[in-house]
């Protein structure tokens, strides 16, 4: 099997510049569906039967929880690939997944305890669902610690990227933890095998919203990759050309 | 694919492998206390510590809720389907708890295995719709119709509890 293609994938330079073309047209997407989803949600959309208004939440809440765990796939896919092929490109993107994905993991949380203080009754209980929740977002951040530990960039992105792989366990936990153990969480309305057990009015809305997540995702994603790569490859000829620095004319760095 | 990178690619999985078996072996150990609450059989049939805090959910028996007219005294059944066990809790309920719908109590048990409650937790299923669609719903299907699925299903709502078990 020829694997060039898969190499080329892997520098950064070519992914910063296939992505400049992108970005416009991504931004815009990602704006418009966005605003097309919350509005609908939050404004169109009919009343709970028994939550009321506060069931509104469920917009940002179910979105942001689906993109960090789609995220951390995303992480851990890269930190394989880094490590089997040792890909330049794909412990940046492992780097970035992180922080977006503690930024989502948190917005999951928040959002969640907000819903669960007029619902539940309280802001914060030690359920499977939560508490798998919770180490999701450490494991976020210790990927994030890890790869600020170590002065050899080629040693911490080898270790992140194994507590990346020890901790994609934890993904299916998650899912499935309302349906293994008794918890307060309810389990899943959005089903893949049968009918979701949500009125279409509201299901429309929150798969817009479920999909301008994703895009979103993809968005912050390519744009922090491109700072991250920016910031590796600094000393790279073609960063310098990019800035409109002339190379031959050594300059001076701060 | 070069040597190197398949011993490479062995590796990722064996750790990825590894890892999801000492965790599932983990969480298989302690697979009852990861539990949030006891269902009420297990409070019936004994399982339960007596007069340590423990959590407990059931559906709130129809009918079964009784409150205080001078304080906020209020005593209820929950049920799973196979047991009821009584609960007595001094506070204010949350927007959300009512009959034929689930909560989850935190107490002590005692020795007429009663609920002692200090917490009381309303536990909405997943279900969403709108009042209109919800009230043609309720018109439609009359009683309990899954009545058999109860008790398999401890996450089920509680819509079709067979409260008569």
């Amino acid at each position: 099997m020829n694997w060039q293609w898969f190499h080329r994938l892997g520098s950064p330079r070519w992914f910063y510049q296939k992505t400049s073309v992108l970005l416009p047209w991504l931004t815009f997407f990602t704006l418009a569906i966005l605003l097309v989803g919350s509005v609908w949600g939050l404004a169109f959309a009919p009343a709970d039967f028994k939550q009321g208004n506060s069931y509104r939440i469920i917009f940002l809440h179910v979105p942001a929880a689906f993109l960090s765990l789609a995220g951390y796939y995303v992480m851990a896919i890269a930190g394989a690939v880094g490590l089997i092929w040792r890909m330049k490109l794909a412990f940046v993107v492992m780097r970035s997944a992180a922080v977006i994905g503690a930024a989502l993991t948190f917005l999951a949380l928040i959002s969640g305890a907000i819903w669960g203080k007029p619902t539940w009754g309280s802001w914060w209980v030690w359920d499977a669902r939560i508490t798998s929740m919770l180490v999701l977002f450490f494991l976020y951040l210790g990927v994030i610690a890890l790869q600020e530990a170590y002065q050899s960039e080629t040693t911490a992105n080898n270790t992140s990227a194994i507590l990346t792989l020890v901790g994609t366990v934890n993904i299916p936990i998650i899912y499935k933890s309302v349906d293994w153990w008794f918890t307060l969480h309810q389990p899943a309305t959005l089903k893949l095998t049968q009918a979701s057990t949500i009125h279409p009015s509201m299901l429309y809305p929150l798969l817009t919203m479920v999909v301008g997540f994703y895009l979103f995702y993809a968005l912050a994603l390519i744009l922090y990759t491109r700072a991250e790569i920016l910031k590796r490859e600094c000393r790279t000829k073609w960063v310098a050309e990019l800035c409109g620095v002339d190379v031959n004319n050594k300059i001076s760095r701060a | 694919m070069h040597p190197k990178r398949k011993q490479r690619l062995f590796l990722v999985l064996f750790v990825v492998v590894f890892a999801s078996v000492a965790i599932g072996l983990m969480l298989f150990a302690l697979r009852e206390n990861i539990n949030l609450f006891y269902p009420p059989s297990k409070i019936v049939s004994g399982d339960v510590p007596l007069n340590t805090t423990i959590r407990a959910g059931g559906c709130v028996v129809p009918g079964s809720v009784q409150r205080s007219k001078t304080n906020l005294d209020v005593a209820f059944m929950i049920t799973d389907g196979n047991a009821e066990v009584e609960v007595l809790y001094n506070g204010i309920l949350p927007d959300l708890f009512s009959e034929g719908e689930a909560a989850v109590v935190s107490g002590k048990v005692n020795e007429r295995r009663v609920i002692e409650a200090t917490q009381v937790l309303a536990k909405h299923d997943e279900s969403y719709m709108p009042p209109e669609v919800a009230e043609a719903v309720s018109d439609a299907e009359p009683g309990a119709t899954e009545a058999d699925e109860q008790g398999k299903d401890h996450q089920a709502s509680c819509e079709g509890m067979n409260y008569e078990s």
